[in-house]
């Protein structure tokens, strides 16, 4: 694995058009494309599915949607010839309550706590790409400290992203003490988020305009504290699992994807990377301020397995390295925008002005209005590039919400991953996507 | 955003209308030169499609940001592409008639593009022609109808309560 430092050295790989093509002509033997009642009738048929041969040993394997390494409710059909996987094909939706349809009937203000429960393992990159989409609607600047104080918190949240994957990876491998430690340090961050927020999760933190409150009083000894409390249990991590053999073996060289490969099928975030792809959002299409602290984009080699695990364990080093950053150089000011369209009078206000009382009060019955217009806003989050593309019919509530979520996209990689490898594998590669089926199905 | 000033719609053959919003490049092809447009995009770098869905104007009081000659269609297919090399986005936005929903697909040139396009048609019906397998993703399979339309009512179904109050 190798760290790409500064802009100016980084390079982008140039890629073939003929990537898509060679991603279709291998679709054919790694997806499964039928419809469920006919899996239902070929699980029952002797022969299976192939080619009617009486020696045909294929079958469909149908895994989850209840099943533990599944993350939630994943479903998975499987072809199998023995024990090696042939074709495949995720079926989601389980989770789908129409999240789309209900922000457009929620104000620009609720919209937040709408899209936080999409990607539960993370909710501020959510909170955070609707209101820069909103944002860039309304035409607002957001003040400094309202910036620097959303950056402390996405990276806080890419750490405790990433622990839970850790845990959830290692519990997936049979290291099941792995998934203690990391739900343990998650456990950290998520009090801090519990201090600001209020909310462990689902936060409803960062709002149009900035964010919801101000940091607290001595919240700079709170996160001096994650800071040295994270980095000694990640070289424990590493003792643990890096160099265990078991663990090698069974993610090294286990499902590989090259850049192109994963350009083609749209991948984005610690997938693409892993493949040794130089990409990421924060520095490629800077937003919040994330041009003025260092960091390095972390790069995987070989694109499998276990460069997706290395890559996020660095990610969390370097998340670490910004928090840090942060603490310096956090401006003093206002924590949400002084503009009186989007942000209600303050308190003491409404008890002398009527004005200041129905101004108040129309923000939070009827809500702001938002010119008409379109935007796409996109961040990255700790599984990829999240967008939210906005609507406005000048109303105040988004006309079309829509959110590119980077676990539903990534899923797409799955058939791919699984094709001519063994079943005990395909539980390491559905660990090493990490999707969250929240922001799958949404 | 660090883009390029780059217009692409006017030497496109034919010329294909170019707006601008915050920023961002959208073009505007007919549904006839949709696929020439994004296959003649791609050879110019942009080799990532990070995002395809729909949006339905039922209901929208008008776009005013739609360029001469485009006429306003209830749905429209809108694209995202990204060029890495020159980190540039642009964005593709198509207008589909309401009476007769379809659409080139774009599976062959992004493959990446397959479950998002399943989603659009779970969700609004529009069909894209071409794919490989245009099936409900989110919805159940036996579904009747496509609820992120805007005259599919949201439903609410009503709860009844065993010691509630008569």
């Amino acid at each position: 694995m190798t760290v790409s430092s500064d802009e100016s050295t980084t390079s982008v790989t140039r890629v073939s058009p003929d990537s898509a093509e060679r991603v279709r002509r291998r679709d054919g033997s790694a997806i499964l494309r039928i419809p469920d009642i006919d899996t239902v009738e070929a699980v029952s048929l002797p022969t299976g599915l192939g080619t009617g041969h009486q020696d045909d040993e294929r079958m469909i394997l149908n895994m989850g949607p209840s099943h533990p390494s599944t993350h939630g409710v994943l479903r998975l059909l499987l072809e199998m010839e023995g024990e090696t996987v042939l074709r495949s094909k995720p079926v989601i939706g389980y989770l789908h309550t129409g999240m789309e349809k209900t922000g457009e009937n929620l104000t620009y203000l609720q919209g937040p706590t709408n899209v936080t429960r999409m990607d539960y393992a993370s909710p501020l990159f959510s909170e955070l790409a609707f209101s820069l989409a909103t944002e860039r609607l309304l035409g607002i600047e957001v003040p400094p400290r309202a910036i620097w104080i959303r950056m402390l918190m996405c990276e806080l949240n890419r750490i405790s992203s990433h622990l839970l994957f850790q845990a959830t990876n290692g519990m997936d491998l049979g290291a099941v003490s792995m998934m203690i430690y990391g739900w343990r340090e998650r456990e950290e961050v998520l009090r801090f988020f519990e201090t600001v927020t209020g909310l462990r999760m689902n936060h409803n933190y960062i709002r149009p305009g900035g964010v919801a409150a101000d940091l607290h009083s001595g919240w700079q000894r709170d996160v001096r504290s994650l800071i040295d409390l994270i980095p000694p249990r990640l070289d424990e991590y590493e003792i643990l699992l890096n160099d265990q053999p078991i663990f090698q073996q069974r993610l090294q060289g286990v499902g590989v994807l090259n850049p192109e490969e994963a350009l083609a099928l749209s991948a984005t975030g610690p997938i693409l990377r892993a493949t040794g792809y130089d990409w990421d959002l924060r520095r490629d299409e800077p937003y919040l301020d994330y041009e003025k602290v260092e960091f390095d984009v972390v790069i995987g080699t070989s694109g499998d397995a276990f460069d997706r695990f290395a890559v996020r364990l660095e990610e969390i080093r370097q998340s670490l390295r910004i928090v840090e950053q942060v603490l310096d150089l956090m401006p003093e000011g206002d924590y949400r925008t002084q503009d009186k369209k989007v942000t209600p009078p303050p308190r003491g206000r409404i008890d002398e002005s009527m004005e200041a009382l129905i101004h108040h009060f129309k923000i939070f019955t009827e809500g702001f209005h938002v010119p008409t217009g379109e935007a796409y806003e996109a961040v990255e989050s700790p599984r990829g590039e999240l967008g939210c593309y906005l609507v406005s019919d000048g109303g105040p509530k988004p006309y079309r919400m829509h959110i590119r979520g980077p676990s539903f996209i990534n899923l797409q990689t799955l058939p791919h991953l699984m094709h001519d490898r063994l079943i005990a594998d395909a539980v390491a590669i559905i660990s090493s996507v990490d999707p969250i089926m929240g922001e799958v199905d949404r | 955003m660090t883009s390029t000033e780059v217009d692409f719609g006017a030497d496109m053959v034919p010329p294909v209308p170019t707006t601008k919003t915050f920023e961002q490049l959208v073009l505007h092809p007919d549904r006839a030169t949709y696929t020439q447009v994004i296959s003649a995009l791609r050879d110019r770098g942009y080799i990532t499609a990070t995002d395809l869905t729909v949006v339905d104007y039922l209901n929208h009081p008008g776009r005013s940001d739609l360029p001469e000659p485009v006429q306003p269609e209830r749905f429209e297919v809108v694209v995202s592409l990204f060029d890495h090399i020159r980190r540039h986005r642009v964005r593709i936005r198509v207008q589909v008639p309401a009476g007769d929903p379809i659409v080139a697909s774009l599976y062959d040139l992004y493959p990446g593009t397959e479950a998002m396009e399943r989603e659009a048609w779970d969700l609004f019906g529009v069909v894209f022609e071409g794919h490989p397998d245009l099936t409900r993703i989110l919805l159940p399979e036996d579904w009747v109808g496509h609820p992120l339309r805007k005259d599919e009512g949201i439903g609410s179904i009503p709860v009844q309560f065993k010691q509630a109050p008569k």
